[in-house]
């Protein structure tokens, strides 16, 4: 190989050799330099909360620091548990969810919308509701207790703009004024300042939920497309560079929150790329990870896909904490509501039925909770657009082995709507939230939610 | 009530002030254009954006990866890199700026709309009326065949009232969450805006579209606390005339432009301004030239700003179609707003976004990277090192540590060259990884 020799085949040859671990590497000029997160030989461990073998590639000078810190702090602690957020954004249509289907008042107010008496699945806590026929995953789940259904989740005096509701939603309280997210204060109190994948938005945006005010949180599409690629950049030279990276987030700032925001996102941003460098492929053929069950297959939606590289990530004992993603379809159906909803909510509770096998495969179930929720529900009355406006109270989920698997407050019924025609709630978010806090993640509600002290705790866990 | 005028910055006016205004009031310099602008004195610059001659572009026309003209109305990205190659080469840069505003101020989506043709068509109307009455620019947007669709305009019939439209005409559009309207309003606003129609046939999708009498709702209705017959028209102005409206504008225009909280005083004389005859362009020129906009903090660049800015000073037009998903990855698919509500301006940034904009970066650089090819031609010297990088992007503004930390990498890269191959490959490999690192540093993420 001469020495000008283009640095991409370099690098595929390289690649392509590791890919072939065991087969030897194709001869390299003494002193050629290896592409970084590219390493000679193979080296596996076992994450032990996960008794799942993970492999990483590498030499024990090119394991990343990180992985090995961030797991021993994971492991020092004890197997944190996990809440997994999941936002049906729009404001999804309880009377659909689970619909009453044997209620005139039902098919008066939904002459066009109402789901046929025999299409969805008897609700076993209450005879009044059915299942949606796309939420069949979800039903399958509740018989073996493991879903716990809020069917009139929400807050009195339900704001009916998108984004002021939704907001009360992601900062835990009715006020246009706080900044952090729930989840996010949560972080502030328990987290650490050298660990960005303790709050985790499986997006390519921050969640607003898990925004917070001291400690890093992260956000990524997957684990396995963290890299930085550059043209023309490889060996020692790019990992300088990528040194860099975090030297620029170091740099001083005058106090100008802009320039703050740009340091501490390179910053986290390089301290990421080491956590994550297990799970980047190492060419176009190998995976970044294996998932030990069947996730739903789909064209262009990537809920299934994050949701294995989340369970991935828990198995090989990456310190994760919160983690929040919004749910595949919209659901602010004003016009053409069937077929929409029914997709989103079909996919939706097929993957996370995938993502609760996959769990139980890893042995991680019991460190994992999921709660899905949504801004608000939707009218009673359909809006003649073959859709609903926006609603009052909505309907949520917890899922996962160690939930109650019973409901949490009722059913709200359709003959005391509000003045508005919307359900009435009989949960309140911030008492979830607060149970959530004190029951699954084991810290002070009242450190975290304004007034916490006034919301009922409902029982969630078995 | 005769308000004082705004303040105006009085500061010098010199190439950092001129280069910080292009980025704010459009995509950033071009090679030697801070330097021209500052030669205008800060109104002569206010005046040659806000009143810009006729529009001319800069530089070839765009063209796919293959080569082949833009097909904005069809292919998908096209729509996207279309309206990119403007924000480059046009000469008048804040009108594409502000036409960016008005597409996140009234944020429709392709995703609901379904046709690159309705949405170009709205992105002409936002620009045509960029700099014009607010007026005429809500009029219009109320009954753009795009918003008709996005927010259900067609589907709102006096049978079957639908709300979409009348809630966020107020609450995102003229009169902002909580500002002296209720449920009722929104009711009874959704009844006045009755009676939008159009036809949908297969191959042609909807079209046709109008005001179709016997759809409106013509009976009374209370809105404001008047009572009134109603229609979109009035719907129209009575949010207009709300006493909140002139507020919620230039609090929310100031924000495009300004980071830091509008003061009550300027607040009022930006009110007075707008109250007039409701134009936007005094209220933008009263901006562009106040003060804070000159000696306040940074803000970070929304990513196509990001873009379009490092293509302008480098000088490389459109000649790939990838821009469209890189500006997805790292936050701002054009036409694409994540909801109604438009871009958040507080969070661009984050990890994801963060290699969003790497990606941008090594995109726009990739197809100037230098190989061994080149290695003669390039000097070993840190110092040099940096400043070529920093020069490849049209010089822009560096702070000093910026440039510390640039330097402290070239240094130890170019430490690590012991072997005679490295002395010859290294400063190659530094020149691509330099420009790089100066494309994401804080200094170029943030104006």
């Amino acid at each position: 190989m001469a020495r000008c020799c283009n640095d991409f085949s370099r690098t595929d040859a390289l690649r392509r050799a590791v890919a072939e671990a065991g087969r030897g590497l194709p001869a390299i000029e003494p002193g050629m330099p290896i592409p970084a997160g590219t390493g000679l030989t193979r080296r596996s461990f076992v994450a032990r909360s996960a008794g799942l073998a993970l492999a990483v590639y590498g030499g024990g000078a090119l394991l990343p620091r990180a992985l090995e810190e961030g797991i021993a702090a994971a492991e020092a602690a004890g197997p944190q548990r996990v809440l997994v957020s999941v936002f049906l954004d729009g404001g999804a249509d309880s009377l659909s969810m689970l619909y009453p289907s044997g209620d005139p008042l039902y098919r008066k107010l939904r002459p066009k919308l109402a789901l046929p008496e025999s299409s969805g699945l008897a609700f076993a806590e209450d005879d009044r509701l059915r299942w949606h026929p796309s939420l069949a995953a979800l039903a399958q789940l509740h018989g073996e207790g493991k879903t716990s259904v809020l069917p009139g989740v929400g807050y009195t005096g339900a704001d009916q703009s998108h984004f002021t509701s939704r907001h009360y939603w992601e900062v835990g309280a009715t006020s246009e004024r706080i900044t952090t997210g729930w989840l996010g204060r949560y972080l502030d109190r328990v987290g650490s300042p050298d660990n960005p994948l303790q709050g985790l938005s499986l997006e390519s945006r921050l969640q607003p939920a898990l925004a917070t005010a001291r400690m890093p949180v992260s956000s990524i599409d997957g684990p396995d497309r963290y890299d930085f690629w550059t043209r023309g950049v490889w060996g020692e030279v790019e990992r300088r560079m990528l040194d860099a990276v975090g030297s620029l987030g170091r740099l001083p700032t005058g106090g100008d929150p802009a320039l703050a925001q740009a340091t501490g996102t390179a910053r986290q941003a390089a301290r990421l790329r080491e956590q994550l460098l297990p799970f980047v492929p190492k060419n176009d053929k190998s995976p970044g990870f294996t998932s030990p069950v069947p996730y739903p297959d789909t064209g262009d939606d990537d809920f299934p896909r994050r949701l294995a590289g989340l369970a991935a990530m828990l198995a090989g004992g990456l310190p994760i904490r919160a983690v929040a993603l919004n749910a595949p379809g919209m659901y602010d159906t004003h016009d053409d509501q069937p077929g929409e909803l029914a997709a989103g909510l079909k996919l939706t509770a097929e993957s996370l039925l995938a993502f609760q096998r996959d769990l139980e495969a890893r042995g991680l179930a019991d460190r994992v909770l999921v709660h899905i929720w949504s801004e608000f529900g939707r009218r009673a009355k359909e809006n003649g657009s073959n859709g609903t406006d926006h609603g009052a109270a909505g309907t949520g989920f917890l899922i996962g082995s160690r939930v109650r698997g019973k409901m949490i407050g009722e059913f709200p019924g359709l003959a005391t709507l509000d003045k508005d025609g919307n359900l009435r709630a009989t949960s309140d978010f911030r008492g979830l939230y607060s149970a959530l806090l004190e029951d699954w993640l084991g810290t002070d509600a009242e450190a975290i939610i304004p007034g916490a002290k006034r919301f009922a705790r409902p029982a969630i866990l078995r | 009530m005769k308000e004082m005028p705004a303040a105006v910055y009085k500061g010098p006016f010199a190439r950092e002030q001129a280069e910080r205004l292009l980025w704010r009031a459009g995509f950033g310099p071009r090679r030697g254009e801070a330097e021209a602008l500052a030669k205008l004195g800060l109104d002569g610059a206010v005046r040659k954006l806000t009143r810009p001659r006729a529009e001319r572009f800069v530089g070839a026309a765009p063209h796919d990866d293959k080569g082949r003209a833009l097909a904005p109305t069809d292919a998908g990205g096209h729509d996207h890199i279309w309206w990119l190659d403007r924000m480059v080469r046009t000469s008048r840069p804040l009108v594409e700026r502000l036409t960016l505003v008005w597409h996140d101020w009234f944020a429709t989506s392709l995703a609901g709309v379904g046709s690159q043709k309705l949405m170009l068509n709205q992105n002409k109307l936002l620009r045509s009326r960029s700099l014009g009455s607010f007026e005429t620019m809500l009029r219009d947007i109320s009954r753009d065949p795009a918003m008709l669709l996005w927010l259900s305009g067609t589907e709102n019939t006096k049978w079957s009232p639908n709300e979409n439209y009348a809630r966020e005409l107020m609450e995102l559009f003229t009169l902002g969450a909580g500002s002296g309207y209720s449920e009722r309003d929104v009711r009874e606003q959704a009844r006045a805006l009755t009676g939008f129609d159009s036809d949908w046939r297969r191959g042609v999708g909807p079209h046709n579209f109008r005001f179709e009498p016997k759809r409106h709702d013509s009976g009374t209705k209370r809105i404001f606390g008047r009572t009134g017959t109603f229609n979109w028209e009035d719907a129209v102005r009575l949010c207009l005339r709300h006493p909140a409206h002139p507020r919620f504008f230039v609090q929310k225009l100031w924000g495009y432009f300004v980071p830091t909280a509008l003061d009550g005083s300027t607040r009022r004389s930006l009110e007075s301004l707008y109250r007039r005859d409701l134009q936007i362009r005094p209220v933008v020129e009263a901006i562009l030239r106040h003060p804070a906009l000159y000696t306040g903090p940074r803000m970070v660049k929304p990513p196509v700003v990001y873009t379009a800015g490092l293509l302008r000073g480098m000088g490389r037009g459109i000649d790939t179609t990838s821009w469209a998903w890189i500006s997805g990855m790292a936050g701002q698919r054009l036409f694409m707003p994540p909801n109604v509500a438009g871009w958040d301006d507080e969070r661009w940034l984050d990890t994801a976004t963060f290699r969003g904009r790497w990606t941008t970066a090594n995109q726009a650089a990739r197809a100037f990277s230098v190989t061994d090819k080149q290695a003669g031609s390039i000097s070993g010297d840190p110092q040099k090192l940096v400043a070529a990088a920093i020069a490849f992007w049209g010089s822009p503004t560096i702070r000093p540590h910026t440039r510390d930390a640039l330097l402290e990498f070239a240094r130890r890269a170019m430490q690590d060259a012991n072997q005679s191959w490295k002395r010859k490959s290294y400063p190659v490999l530094v020149t691509n990884a330099l420009r790089q690192l100066v494309a994401v540093s804080p200094d170029l993420q943030t104006s």
